[in-house]
């Protein structure tokens, strides 16, 4: 048995896919740099990054595999989950080992964990397009700060680029400390330094625009307007708008007047 | 000025609730005229309301001044309430704010009929040509079809909207004839039917012309009250697989009745809303749409109602044993969906799996198929031999005994007398 240690880069995890059916090692285990505990009986291996393998074993994947699969590898990648990284490394060895057609083959593990991973980054993509709450501030730039479980920036860009075409916008991971830009043209990756910009920090916008806070009344009032009494069911709610989400709705914020 | 609009706002939103649909999936506008939206294609639910239903459009009607009065409706002429309405800028101003701040998917209107059936389509078509054509909002609208509209007002109306709706309001044209004498089953076929056509035609006219607009790209979509009058299950789901049938519904709707009046035709003010028989309607309507069941498999003359403590699936199976155990590793698709604790997903990946080779009871479980379900109608590669044939009512018993149900673990539905 050998440890793998990875930058736990994509192209690292490409490179130790490489590294494997040049060494052909065995048993491998596939950890972080972050995470990776020396062990006194497995000797351990850093993976170099070099770009052309790296390519060469992507593009390896995009002749195997199909479009939605190719997605699904992708998604798990950005889980950042330790599991995922794994079943990762395992799957796309378990491929070119086998062929082409295992990536249906749901009885195996890894390509199990490969779509119920994906499943859930999916899942936290598509919340974070149905919970995001933009406010737009004073120079009339739409803003909201996320800390979603997952890296789902890169997965929403063309949903809210596509969307919003017609107004600036800035989505901001706050946990990863990034987050995206929108000019009317493009979309920029972007850092925002919050020493520079006191108050500016988290998920609310401290210098709105003068109407922001109407529709935000509006909003709340509607919702409330909406529910039925008869038929409260607050288990249900709580399953659909979990309550870490909360903090992102607008409609869930306690009333300031 | 904004104290008026929250007034406002809270009153047509309230009348407006009792519409259950805000589905906003199946659009395909796309924004390709740098305006503001585009249509995702399975919708996006912006939030839930307390009571768990989602919020995806900004649901509301235009004014709940109404000329008929229909015992089951809050709007009704005779009901003694705060009435309103909106201008058309103060709607087209909410939806593109709200939307703008990703709250809402699209707009949802409705209107109560004031003056005449015409005068009211009009001004909701003012709404969403307004939307379409000076805000270049590529949104979802969904539009509420007003019974007795002129044609020309409803063709020109699918131009701009992605979904167009209209009400059964009961599922059985007696029923309407009880709680809304003004109205018929055929005002609502009527128009139904000229949709239908009409986005056949402008189907088929696009294979040819590329250019030809889209036509209420999202389909049709109807509701009916449950529980207000005496209809069966059976009666109701017959209705909707007729209408979806003849009308290519995307969507029926099943709305609980919920007490909102002392009419003495209708269920008492405070009596609970229908909700599980409301659940199982939904579960039967589901397993005809995506199972291929067919509805008198589920609802016949000797079951005219679906059970209260168990779902129309597990229901079915333990009515027709003779199909079962399945061996999932060679029955067909379709004989695999029909199984209690398998659905579509499950079923497809049992499909694709089994290529690889025989598949056992713990692949079953994480490909998430509801083995203590599941167990008693199929047969993998390692099922347990089993000498034993058990009745129906002993294999629901077990199933309730180890399942959680939210509902009720007993039936304790009233015995007919006579």
């Amino acid at each position: 048995m050998y440890s793998y240690v990875f930058d736990g880069s994509f192209e690292g995890l490409l490179c130790a896919v490489f590294n494997w059916f040049e060494r052909k090692p065995g048993l491998v285990k596939l950890q972080t740099a972050a995470a990776f505990q020396p062990d006194a009986f497995t000797p351990c291996l850093h993976i170099v990054n070099e770009r052309e393998k790296a390519d060469r074993v992507w593009k390896g994947l995009q002749a195997h595999l199909s479009k939605s699969s190719i997605r699904k590898f992708y998604c798990t990648y950005l889980s950042e989950l330790d599991e995922g990284y794994t079943s990762l490394f395992e799957f796309a060895c378990y491929l070119f080992t086998a062929g082409a057609e295992i990536e249906k083959n749901y009885g195996n593990p890894h390509v199990l964990a490969l779509s119920q991973i994906a499943k859930k980054v999916e899942r936290e993509k598509h919340r974070m397009e149905a919970f995001i709450r933009f406010q737009q501030n004073a120079d009339g730039v739409y803003y909201c700060g996320i800390d979603p479980d997952f890296n789902v920036l890169p997965l929403i860009v063309k949903h809210f680029k596509d969307r919003y075409a017609d107004q600036q916008w800035i989505i901001y991971d706050i946990k990863r400390d990034y987050g995206l830009f929108y000019d009317l043209e493009k979309v920029e990756e972007i850092q925002i330094d919050f020493k520079q910009q006191p108050g500016m920090k988290g998920i609310s916008n401290p210098v709105l625009a003068e109407k922001e806070s109407l529709y935000a009344v509006l909003w709340k009032d509607y919702f409330k307007s909406t529910n039925i009494q008869a038929r409260k069911n607050t288990k249900l709610h709580v399953q659909h708008v979990p309550k870490r989400y909360w903090k992102y709705l607008t409609e869930k914020q306690a009333d300031q007047d | 000025m904004s104290e008026r609009l929250r007034e406002k706002l809270n009153i047509l939103a309230d009348a407006a609730k009792y519409d259950v649909s805000c589905s906003s999936s199946g659009g395909n506008r796309k924004n390709d005229n740098k305006g503001l939206g585009d249509s995702h294609a399975s919708g996006i639910c912006h939030t839930y309301t307390e009571d768990g239903r989602c919020v995806s459009l900004l649901k509301i009607l235009l004014t709940n001044h109404c000329i008929f009065d229909c015992a089951y409706c809050v709007s009704r002429k005779s009901n003694d309430i705060e009435r309103a309405a909106f201008t058309v800028e103060e709607v087209v101003e909410l939806t593109m704010n709200f939307y703008r701040r990703n709250y809402i998917e699209g707009l949802f209107l409705s209107s109560g009929i004031f003056k005449n059936a015409d005068f009211t389509m009009e001004r909701l078509l003012r709404v969403v040509k307004k939307l379409r054509l000076e805000e270049r909002f590529n949104g979802y609208i969904h539009l509420k079809t007003i019974p007795g509209a002129s044609e020309e007002l409803i063709m020109e109306a699918g131009l701009y909207a992605d979904r167009m709706s209209i009400n059964l309001e009961m599922p059985t044209e007696s029923g309407l004839k009880l709680l809304a004498p003004e109205k018929s089953h055929q005002q609502v076929i009527q128009p139904l039917n000229f949709v239908r056509n009409q986005i056949v035609q402008f189907k088929e006219e696009r294979k040819l012309i590329k250019s030809t607009p889209k036509f209420v790209s999202a389909g049709q979509s109807t509701q009916m009250v449950i529980g207000a009058t005496p209809e069966t299950d059976q009666e109701i789901m017959q209705t909707a697989d007729t209408f979806y049938r003849n009308f290519s519904l995307k969507r029926v709707y099943y709305s609980g009745y919920i007490p909102i009046s002392n009419d003495s035709r209708l269920p008492m003010l405070g009596s609970q809303p229908p909700l599980i028989r409301e659940n199982r309607l939904y579960q039967t309507d589901w397993l005809m749409r995506f199972y291929g069941f067919h509805v008198n498999e589920l609802l016949n003359d000797a079951n005219p109602h679906l059970d209260i403590d168990i779902d129309p699936k597990l229901s079915w199976a333990l009515r027709n044993l003779q199909h079962f155990p399945v061996d999932i590793n060679v029955a067909a698709y379709k004989v695999i969906l029909r199984i209690p604790g398998i659905g579509v997903t499950s079923a497809k990946k049992i499909v694709q799996a089994r290529k690889f080779g025989k598949l056992r009871i713990d692949q079953l479980k994480k490909i998430g198929v509801a083995y203590n379900r599941a167990k008693y109608f199929i047969q993998c590669a390692d099922s347990p031999y089993q000498l034993k044939d058990y009745q129906g009512n002993q294999i629901k018993s077990f199933i309730q005994a180890e399942s959680q149900s939210k509902y009720l673990k007993y039936d304790t539905s009233q015995l007919i007398l006579f």
